[in-house]
Order: structure tokens, then C-alpha cells, then sequence
């Protein structure tokens, strides 16, 4: 076994400024960037921030940029590079930074609550689902994503541009589409959310979330590219609107529905916001019990479909529930 | 367009990592646009060349076809319909303009399709357009709507262009069938270099033809039950073989219909001599 | 960089909920989900990220007796199965219960969006492993625990359950006063991660959920997180804990290289065919079936190489037995000096399945090796040897309610004990968080209401918890926080590790006091804002705490049994087998241990161990 010592140059600092600040470790042979950044920690900068759990390549907690490239800093070999070469390690850029390496990934979670859940047909008992395996096999690969966002990272759709995250939701959550639309039992219409709601065309395929993926899922190829072509069949094929016209084409029977997560206040909770005068104990009761009665008071848990649709909706899915009234559910099969 | 603004917690941090830089990266990323750039920009120029340079009209008042040599018809002509057509591969003249290459009035069609295959578009906006010109490396606009609006939004028109050329690879296939029979007094088989050119030509463009995003999307992609359409499935999953290799399927029909093209070109003016043997 | 100063944010948020739910791993989750739609007002906290939590390492499969593949397999023979596994020392009630409402458990799962791999039928497949008879796992690909975790995530987004990321529980609040009434819970304690600012969540009922302990062992295939953070919590609280001498040591964890040391190799790969053979090419599991499990297991290779196909006629290959059975042989093979180059032994999966099945059935162990080892698993065997990989030992509950012996609190999964006996069956452990997280969500939310006086802490427990969780920043030129969690680690590994003796286990409770000295006048350098030395300075407690309640619970049992070996005492004692050893805590703050007699199971179920084997 060779030690040898590595030459670091981490990124540190918080939302108000920071720097790079290098550091010679002590690696060994096999060893991971994580491995230095950990050894890092316990000799040299016991307070360094980073963010990991499993070091397997499983949770996707450890995302950063090495030599700026996007990547889980437990599966970047040291092996990898040049004996000699220093390493830059940065946060990753397109989210707010919290310190060091550790970024605040809420846009993420936020953006999760916008996909409507999973809604199998009514009359199913409890599960016990008969399905095929080929039915089902593109909507596990997507479900083999473990959420380390170096997609959404690298993606130069809000990346280079900021403003149009309200607009975009990221490749991660176009493979939560692509999911559940392929799914064989779901009975959501997605088509119209993920194009309209969720920017699908800002994607120009460039490719990028499939270049990091650590899963190797082609989200392009698989999530991206068939969910541009099902929404052209939609939106863009005058033939298929044509055919749907004269009945040649069925149109979708499935149901049009809000968010999972409704449109109530965030669930995601935070730290709160540093109070500059201290508060006296009574008075920060008072303010949360407010916060709790208004989280109630907000629709935000959802019971039915029609409750769930957003008022953008509301017209559309008058429309498809009027459609849909003797259909009820009922799968679109083309 | 709808937006759904879910209410947050607006005292987040928002600040980024201020890092300056605009890139960190220490590999060589620039190579990959690079070489896209000089090899699409020399099919262009190319392309455009050859395809206004279509014949040369003799003293005696007779053209003749720089894409023609008997009985090789270069793809970028074909299928050749317009009136400066050499008759043997004359598909019914379109007269209108006598004076216009007969290669522009089809070349839109692969053209098109290039221009929106879902490869090429990953290839051309990084090499061309910067956005990005690499991964992680920033791009140089200050505004990005990417697909939403015109006339990106153009690109959803894909499969229209993929269904025009399964037309001309239909008819590509065709010539380089006609490649391996000389017409003179009757059929005779003929073999020459210039009918493998075509040949191989044709499989490219089959290739590439059949591993489109939307051919696979039309085979099976659309549905979600594969079990209950077995040979839709079989389709879908030779197409996706197919589409996994969609890049290099690309790449290689591009620069063979150019080398096809050029072949034809200099056998036909002369420059070299097509080797061949009349059964 | 604007560190917050210590001072300045001391004001501690308030929050109040009827349940609180500690960790958000598979049973925590699937805890609020229940609580929730019991109509209770749901929190989730937890240390890491949503969807982070260790449950994403589960590989092989969700054990259930659905009898998909095997129509014979019934909830009873999964129940004999568990309860053979844990060497009869499980509370028998949870193995029933769990045995029984596994199967729904699964099935609500995939109403809820998981994609389990199919039959031929359509049906969700199921795998052969380790200790049950059929092939029982529900499995996607070697990748179920994730499937699992995201499944239960996005249920919870649907519903809007509260999520707390990133916050850690210091300490769980109670009432205060006297008699049972002071005794209940009122809440918990902890501070952000991001900020290091304090929460204080108000709730009469606090489930926890905060897995295992395996970060005291050097070896581990566990995370950072398992620090035994509701082990100690429930100590602290004046709960007990029970079977804490019993810790699984998972048979196969990769050795190569170093950086990955103790990094799980899933069962599958045994279920699906591999084998294990030491330096001389032999298969050497058929040499250590012990008389208990004679009547079942294959005594020759051509009977074990039949099973695979024909489960009724054949008896299980000896690679497939119970992971304490494996991990021992294993043991004894590298000491006996038939190991590999890097001290493990070899699982070969490659010469017995074609590569595309490989890539199919374990895909993630295929990338695992390929990435971090740069082993290619369909044309080479792996190397591997035990790792610390669960803990069956945990919080004392009840069976149907999971309720510990304090008021208000509640606790699943591995931070819960009892259910897994002396040894832990693989696919037993996702199965036990949801049915037992069901169980516990709901139970804990029928509580809260019927607390109609909300308990309420004193200000002054509040104020003690904030003063101990700052405490290090008080202190100036100690020790760094990590020296003494990796030399604990080092120790707990050798000397409280797979093989123990009486002399060493002594020497390990020395060490450990010697340990706890130190802890108390750990430094920390930099600010509250995400500063992991403060953080690992605060887990030490829980991990030296959970370490001394293992070490002298096994020093006191006198035998070996499942995961708990004793070279001292080889043999396993059937009085032991009566007995269940309890930790309390004193006032003192000592580990104090005490025998229980097993609760004895009714008639009617013991009929089941009686039938001729087969």
C-alpha cells in the first residue's frame, strides 16, 4: 500500500462570501475524494462542512464538482487523476451554498411536491397489482435515481440561468414524469403539466444530466426525448389532432390533477430565521400556534381529484371531467 | 403559461458558491465541440457547394451532370425529379426553373431531419451555439428559452421529417440497387466501386433512419402496455438497440454521403477512374 | 465567512405537533404516514436529507409470505422461520404480527407507486434467501431498500407530512413532576444542522425511529448516522432496552479496497447462486452446518445445486443458511489461514451465471464493484468477510403497540428490540419496518389524543439540553471529537466484535470509561452553522453509551447464541434461552442490566416447531 500526499483545494465559505484554501493530505491506494475530504476533516478542519451518509454510491448526499465536473465525491477515484495533480472541490453551483461543500438543495423538494402522485385506478384492492415485467421495466430505471441532483446541477437551464427555475423543474423530476406516465396504472394526465408547468421545452437535449448520472440512467434517451415526442403527439402533430377529431385516434382518458403536495404551505421546514431581538417566551408560543392554524386552515391536504386541481386547471379539467364522465378513468391505449 | 407557484419560505439563503470562474474544469472539453464544429462546418460547405455545382453545359449545348455517372446517381441528388435530371434517373420532371440545381429541391427533406434529429440538436447547440458549450462549463448567453418558443419550437416537427425521408432512403436504396445494373440494350449486372459506395451509403442512412427518437416513440414508445403488442415491442426494442448507437449512425452517414457524393463527382469529371466490370 | 456567533441564536423555535416522529428511514416514515392518517399533526425530523436515511442500503428484498413463486409459503412458516433464525429468543407475539401483516404491508406499497419486479404471472416476484424456506423476498433488482424509501417518501410529500432535514434530537423532553403523570413524554430537543440553532418540538407522543448503532464498529456497512442516537435517547428518557448483546454481523462485506472496507455485498448474490469458497477453491460452507439445521440444509453440492429449481425435493445449499452461521464459518476459515489475498474469502457468482443474468438480478453489485473496486463480478469472484451490520437488540416495546416502558414513547425498527430474537433473518428487517411502523404511527396518534392536558417541559430541562449541546464550544484546547470516535470504533471492533470473551469484553468496558473521560472534555473549533466536528462531538454520547450497553450485556450472557459468540462459552446454554437481559439506565447515568424471563409463547404456535422436519 502506497501513502502518498494528495494536494487539495476546497471551495470554503457560506452565502456571504468564501475562497478556496488548499491543504496537503494523506491518502492511500483505492482511496475516494471523499476519503481525503474526510481524513481532511478529522486532521485538519474538524469544522469543514460536507454532506454524506452511505459512501457506497446509494444515498447521493456526497454531489459536489471535482475539477468541475459534477460528481459523488465516494465514487470519484483518487486513482483517477494524475499522481500530482491538485484537486479542486467546489459546492455545487446552480443551488444556494449553506457552507463549504454542503449546498441547500430545497428547490429540489419543492419541485417534488409539484408531480402529482401516483393514482392507480379506483376500483384496485389494496395492491396486488397484475402486471408484466416488460410493463414495467422502464419506469424501475427511473425509479433507480437516489436523488444526489447533479443533474439538476448540471443542467445549464437554471445552472446559467436562475430565473428560470420557477418555470423548470430538471431533468430528475422529467424521470418522475416519464415514471409514472409510462407506468401501466397510473391514470394521470401528465403530458400537458410537464410540458406547460414544468418547462420541458427549455430542455435542448444537450445531454448532460445523462454525462453525471451516477446511476447511468439515460434520462435523455429514456425520459426526456419519448416524454417531448408524447407531448408532440399532443400538442405539435396536426395529424394526430386531426385523427383525434374524426375519431380515428382515441384522446387520453385519464384524469388532469394538481400537485402531490397541494398548494398549502411548504411541509418542507426550515431553520428560522435568526431573530434579532430576543424574543420572550410567551409571544414565540403565541406566533407558532398562528403558524400551526394556518397551515390547517390551508387545503392543503388533498382528498379528491377535482380538490386537487389548480385554478389554471380548473377549465381544462372541467372539460376532460365532462369527457371523461363515461369513461371514468379508463386508460388511454393508444 | 401556467406557472404553479408553490408558496415557499422566502428567507432562504439564495446566494451561490461565489466562485468566479467560469468553469473548474481541468480536462479538455473544449475538444468534443471542436471537432464537431470543423466536421459539420465542412459539411456544409461542402453540401452547399455541391449541391449548387450540379453540371457544366458543353460546346455543343449538352449539360453535363457533375452527380451523374452512369449508372451512379449521387445521393445528394436523389431522388432527382427536377428538369436538369439526366433521364435515366429522371423520376418525372418538376420544370419550373431550369437554371436551379435539381439537388435543392429535395435536400430539405434529410437536411430538415438532420437539422432536428434529437442527436445532431445535442451536438450543434453545444458546438455552435455555446448553450452549453461543454458540461458544468457556462454558456455565454444572458437569457435562455431553449424549445418553448419560435423558432425552436420548429424542432417538434422531427417525425414530419422522418417520415419525408423514409421516402428517400426508400428511394436511395433503390439507387444503389440501379448501381449494380448498367442499361444499355437491355439490363446487364454491373459491379464497380461505386455500387459498394451507394450500397454502404444506403445501410448508413437505413441505420441512422431507423434509430430516430421518434421512429422509436411511433413503433412502441407511445404505449405503455408493450405485453399486450408483442411485435410492437419487438420493434421498439430492435429500434432502441438501434438508437443506442443513434450518435455514431449519425456521424457516419454524414460524412459517407459526402464521400458518396464527391466519388461520384470526380469519376464524373474525369478526375479518377471508376473500376468496374459489365456482365 | 460570517460564522454565527454562539451566542446570538440561542432563541430555540417551538413547534407543536400531537406526534413526533425521530428519523425518517423506512419505519419512520411509514410511522408518520400512519399517525398521520390517523388523523394526528405529523412531524418528521431527521439528520440528513428526505430519502437519505440508511434504508436506502437494503439490497436483497422485503421478506413476505405472499406465496407468489411458492404457493406452499404461508404467514406461519415465515413465522417459524424468524423465530428459528433468531434462535427462539424473539418476542414470539411481534414475529406472528409481523409475519402475518407483512404481506399487506407490501401490497400497499405498490398502491402507493413502487415497482417491484414481476412474476410470469404478474405478480410480484419473490427471491430465496438466507433462512426462509421459499423464496419470500420481494425485490427490485438489488435494489428494493431504495424502491422502499422513495415509495414511502413520495406518500409522505402526497400527504404533507412536516419534514425537519437536517435537524438532529439531542434529548427527549418529559413532563416533570412527580408520579407517572411527570414521567410522560412532553417532546424533543435538537438543533439544525444548517444553522446550529435550537427547536424545541412540543408533542405528547415521540416515535422513534432512528436505526442502528453500527458507526461504534470499525467495519461497518452502516453510515454515519447510526450512532445509536434512540438507543441512548430512550436510555436517557428512563426507557429500557433489551437483547442489546446481539449484533449481526452480516457474512459478506467487501475488504478491497481499504476506502470501502465493510461495504455490504447483498445476500442476493447467494439467494441468486453464489457461492463462497476459501483460498483453496473449495466450498467450504458444507463443513460448518450445524446439528440445528442438518435436517434442512444440503449435505453435498450436487443436492444444492438442485434446489435452485426444485425447492420441494432438494434442501437448501449451506450458503444460504442464517447469516450468524455464515459470518462464524467465514470467520473461522480466514483465521485458519485459508483466506484471500486482502483477508477475506471468495463469493463467486461468476462461474455459475452468465454475465446478462448478473447485470439483471444485481446490477448495483455489478457498479459497486466495477466502480469502487475495479472488479469485474461476472468474470472474477468478490472478496469478502463480516461486517458489523445490524443490531437486534433495542428499545423494549410492547408487540402491538410498540410503546416503550415510558409514556408517550414509541420505537421501531432496529432503534426497537425483541422482534429479530439473537439473530436477524435477511428481508426480515424492511418488513419489520413497515409493519411495525404502521403499528407504532398508529398507536402513537391514538395516544395523542387521548392526551387531553398536553405534557409540557420545564423550561429548565429545555435550558440544561441547550447548555449540554453547547457545551464543547465552552471548552478550550480539548481533544478533536474524531481521535476518540475512531479509536472507539477500533476498540469495539476487536474486542466487543463477531467473537467475544469475557477477559476482552472487561478490558472494553475499561476502555470505554476511560473513553466517556475524554468525550467530556472534547473542543470543538468554528461556528454552529454545519460544523461536523460539533456534531460528531455530540454523537459520542449516544455511541459510547450504546457501546457500554452492549459490551456488558454480553459480558453477562454466558453462551453463544446468534449474534453473540463467546469463545469463552462456545455452546449455546437452553436456560440462557429463557432469558432476555434488559439495560437501564441509573440515576447515576450508569448502564445497569437486568434478567427478564421470555414472554412464553401460546400453544397453539408452538404446535409449529413440533411438526416432523423435513
Amino acid at each position: 500500500m502506497s501513502a502518498r500526499d494528495l494536494n487539495l483545494r476546497v471551495w470554503r465559505g457560506d452565502g456571504s462570501g468564501g475562497d478556496f484554501v488548499n491543504y496537503t493530505v494523506p491518502v492511500e491506494e483505492g482511496e475516494v475524494v471523499l476519503d481525503a475530504i474526510h481524513r481532511l476533516q478529522a486532521t485538519q478542519a474538524s469544522d469543514l462542512a460536507v454532506r454524506w451518509n452511505c459512501k457506497a454510491g446509494k444515498c447521493g448526499s456526497c454531489s459536489a464538482e471535482i475539477n468541475g465536473k459534477p460528481g459523488l465525491m465516494c465514487m470519484t477515484r483518487l486513482s483517477s487523476f494524475e499522481p500530482g495533480e491538485t484537486i479542486t472541490v467546489t459546492p455545487m453551483r446552480t443551488f444556494p451554498v449553506v457552507r463549504d461543500l454542503v449546498t441547500d438543495v430545497t428547490f429540489n423538494f419543492e419541485k417534488a411536491r409539484q408531480v402529482p402522485a401516483f393514482a392507480p385506478p379506483s376500483d384496485n384492492k389494496g395492491g396486488k397489482f397484475r402486471m408484466a415485467q416488460v410493463d414495467v421495466e422502464r419506469s424501475q430505471e427511473f425509479r433507480k435515481c437516489i436523488e444526489c441532483f447533479l443533474c439538476q446541477n448540471t443542467c445549464h437551464v437554471i445552472r446559467d440561468h436562475e430565473e428560470n427555475k420557477p418555470a423548470f423543474a430538471g431533468p430528475r423530476f422529467f424521470i418522475r414524469h416519464a415514471e409514472l406516465d409510462m407506468h401501466p396504472l397510473d391514470t394521470v394526465d401528465r403530458q400537458p403539466m410537464v410540458q406547460e408547468d414544468h418547462g420541458l421545452g427549455f430542455c435542448n437535449i444537450t445531454k448532460c444530466c445523462t454525462d453525471v448520472c451516477p446511476e447511468h440512467i439515460k434520462i435523455t434517451d429514456n425520459a426526456i426525448i419519448p416524454m417531448k415526442e408524447r407531448v408532440v403527439d399532443r400538442k405539435y402533430d396536426p395529424l394526430v389532432f386531426l385523427g383525434s377529431k374524426i375519431g380515428l385516434f382515441k384522446s387520453t382518458t385519464r384524469q388532469q390533477v394538481g400537485p402531490a403536495g397541494g398548494l398549502g404551505p411548504s411541509p418542507i421546514k426550515h431553520p428560522a430565521p435568526p431573530t434579532p431581538v430576543a424574543v420572550p417566551e410567551p409571544v414565540k408560543r403565541a406566533a407558532a400556534a398562528k403558524r400551526t392554524a394556518a397551515k390547517q386552515a390551508a387545503p392543503a391536504k388533498k382528498t379528491t381529484a377535482a380538490k386537487k386541481a389548480t385554478p389554471v386547471r380548473k377549465a381544462a379539467a372541467k372539460k376532460t371531467a365532462a369527457k371523461a364522465a363515461s369513461a371514468t378513468r379508463r386508460r388511454s391505449t393508444r | 403559461m401556467a406557472t404553479q407557484t408553490v408558496a415557499t419560505q422566502t428567507d432562504r439563503p439564495t446566494a451561490r458558491a461565489a466562485i468566479k470562474a467560469r468553469h473548474l474544469r481541468t480536462d479538455r472539453w473544449w475538444v468534443d465541440p471542436l471537432i464537431t464544429f470543423i466536421v459539420f462546418s465542412a459539411f456544409v460547405i461542402y453540401g452547399t457547394w455541391a449541391a449548387f455545382d450540379h453540371a457544366t453545359v458543353y460546346g455543343n449545348g449538352a449539360p453535363h451532370q457533375w452527380f451523374y455517372s452512369k449508372p451512379y446517381l449521387s445521393p445528394f441528388y436523389s431522388p432527382c425529379f427536377a428538369d436538369g435530371c439526366p433521364s435515366d434517373v429522371n423520376w418525372g420532371a418538376v420544370d419550373i426553373w431550369h437554371w436551379l440545381s435539381p439537388a435543392l429541391y429535395i435536400l430539405i427533406i434529410p437536411l430538415g431531419f438532420r437539422a432536428t434529429c434529437y442527436y445532431y440538436r445535442r451536438a450543434y447547440y453545444r458546438a455552435y451555439w455555446f448553450s452549453p458549450p461543454a458540461c458544468a462549463v457556462a454558456e455565454p448567453h444572458t437569457k435562455y428559452t431553449g424549445e418553448t418558443r419560435f423558432p425552436l419550437l420548429a424542432q417538434n416537427l422531427h417525425r414530419y421529417f422522418w417520415y419525408g425521408s423514409l421516402i428517400v432512403g426508400g428511394v436511395l436504396a433503390y439507387d444503389s440497387v440501379t448501381a449494380f445494373i448498367y442499361t444499355d440494350h437491355g439490363y446487364h449486372f454491373f459491379i464497380g466501386i461505386g455500387s459498394f459506395v451507394l450500397l454502404i451509403n444506403t445501410i448508413l442512412i437505413w441505420g441512422y433512419l431507423l434509430g430516430c427518437h421518434s421512429c422509436r416513440h411511433i413503433t412502441a414508445g407511445r404505449i405503455n402496455n408493450f405485453s399486450k403488442h408483442p411485435l410492437r415491442y419487438r420493434w421498439w426494442t430492435l429500434v432502441s438497440k438501434l438508437n443506442h448507437w443513434h450518435r455514431h449512425w449519425a456521424w457516419a452517414s454524414l460524412i459517407w454521403i459526402a464521400l458518396a457524393d464527391l466519388y461520384i463527382r470526380l469519376v464524373s469529371n474525369g478526375t479518377i477512374t471508376d473500376v468496374h466490370h459489365i456482365f | 465567512m460570517a460564522a454565527v456567533s454562539n451566542g446570538a441564536q440561542s432563541a430555540t423555535e417551538v413547534h407543536d405537533y400531537d406526534v413526533v416522529v425521530i428519523g425518517a428511514g423506512g419505519s419512520g416514515l411509514r410511522a408518520a404516514i400512519a399517525a398521520h392518517e390517523s388523523g394526528a399533526r405529523t412531524a418528521i425530523v431527521t439528520k440528513s436529507l428526505l430519502g437519505k436515511a440508511h434504508t436506502v442500503m437494503a439490497e436483497g428484498g422485503i421478506a413476505a409470505s405472499m406465496g407468489n413463486v411458492w404457493p406452499e409459503d404461508n404467514w406461519q412458516v415465515h413465522f417459524r422461520d424468524t423465530m428459528r433464525g433468531g434462535k427462539m429468543l424473539n418476542n414470539w407475539r411481534m414475529a406472528q404480527l409481523h409475519a402475518q401483516e407483512a404481506p399487506e404491508r407490501v401490497w400497499e406499497l405498490e398502491e402507493w407507486g413502487a415497482l417491484f419486479d414481476r412474476t410470469k404471472e404478474g405478480k410480484i416476484s419473490q427471491r430465496d434467501f438466507g433462512g426462509h424456506r421459499y423464496a419470500r423476498l420481494a425485490h427490485v433488482g438489488d435494489r428494493t431498500g431504495l424502491e422502499m424509501i422513495r415509495t414511502l417518501q413520495q406518500r409522505a410529500v402526497e400527504l404533507g407530512i412536516d419534514v425537519y432535514m437536517e435537524c438532529t434530537i439531542t434529548q427527549l423532553l418529559k413532563a416533570g413532576g412527580a408520579g407517572r403523570a411527570g414521567n410522560r413524554i412532553a417532546g424533543a430537543f435538537g438543533y439544525w444542522r444548517e444553522t446550529g440553532s435550537f427547536i424545541q418540538l412540543n408533542a405528547p407522543s415521540v416515535v422513534l425511529a432512528t436505526g442502528g448503532i453500527g458507526k461504534s464498529f470499525k467495519v461497518t456497512s452502516n453510515s454515519w448516522e447510526y450512532t445509536g442516537d434512540g438507543h441512548a435517547l430512550a436510555l436517557q428518557a428512563g426507557a429500557s432496552l433489551i437483547n442489546m448483546e446481539f449484533v449481526q454481523f452480516h457474512p459478506t462485506g467487501m475488504v478491497w479496497p481499504l476506502s470501502v472496507r465493510g461495504l455490504l455485498i447483498t445476500e442476493s448474490v447467494r439467494g441468486e447462486g453464489g457461492v463462497l469458497r476459501n483460498s483453496d477453491g473449495k466450498r467450504f460452507m458444507f463443513d460448518y452446518i450445524t446439528d440445528y439445521f442438518k435436517a434442512e440444509t444440503a449435505d453435498n453440492e450436487e443436492e444444492a445445486d438442485r434446489w435452485y429449481d426444485d425447492h420441494i425435493n432438494n434442501r437448501r445449499p449451506p450458503e444460504l443458511l442464517p447469516r450468524d452461521e455464515v459470518a462464524r464459518a467465514i470467520n473461522s476459515e480466514i483465521k485458519a489461514g485459508r483466506g484471500s489475498p486482502h483477508g477475506g474469502v471468495y463469493l463467486d457468482i461468476a462461474s455459475r451465471r452468465s454475465a446478462a443474468d448478473i447485470h439483471k438480478r444485481l446490477p448495483s453489485m455489478y457498479h459497486q464493484f466495477k466502480e469502487l473496486a475495479d472488479v469485474d463480478i461476472t468474470k472474477e469472484p468478490m472478496e469478502v468477510a463480516p461486517t458489523c451490520h445490524y443490531v437486534m437488540g433495542g428499545v423494549e416495546v410492547d408487540a402491538d403497540t410498540q410503546a416503550a416502558t415510558v409514556d408517550g414513547l414509541y420505537a421501531v425498527g432496529e432503534c426497537s428490540g425483541g422482534m429479530h430474537g439473537s439473530n436477524r433473518l435477511g428481508g426480515n428487517s424492511l418488513s419489520d419496518l413497515l409493519v411495525f411502523g404502521k403499528r407504532a404511527g398508529e398507536s402513537a396518534a391514538a395516544y395523542a389524543k387521548k392526551s387531553t392536558r398536553r405534557p409540557v417541559a420545564p423550561v429548565a430541562q429545555v435550558n440544561a439540553a441547550a447548555e449540554a449541546a453547547l457545551a464543547p464550544f465552552g471548552r478550550k484546547a480539548g481533544e478533536n471529537a474524531f481521535t476518540i470516535q475512531h479509536e472507539l470504533q477500533e476498540m469495539m471492533f476487536s474486542l466487543v466484535g463477531i467473537i467475544r470473551t469475557g477477559k476482552e469484553m472487561k478490558q472494553a468496558l475499561k476502555d470505554i470509561a476511560a473513553l466517556k473521560k475524554r468525550a467530556e472534555a472534547v473542543s470543538v473549533e468554528g461556528g454552529r452553522a454545519y460544523n461536523p466536528g460539533w456534531h460528531t462531538a455530540l454523537d459520542l454520547r449516544s455511541m459510547l453509551q450504546v457501546s457500554e450497553s452492549i459490551a456488558r450485556a454480553a459480558l453477562e450472557r454466558t453462551e453463544s447464541r446468534g449474534g453473540h459468540t463467546r469463545d469463552d462459552y462456545p455452546l449455546t446454554d437452553p436456560d440462557w434461552g429463557k432469558v432476555n437481559l434488559i439495560v437501564t439506565e441509573t440515576p447515576q447515568g450508569a448502564v445497569k442490566i437486568t434478567r427478564k424471563a421470555l414472554p412464553k409463547m401460546p400453544a397453539d404456535l408452538a404446535k409449529l416447531f413440533e411438526e416432523p422436519k423435513k
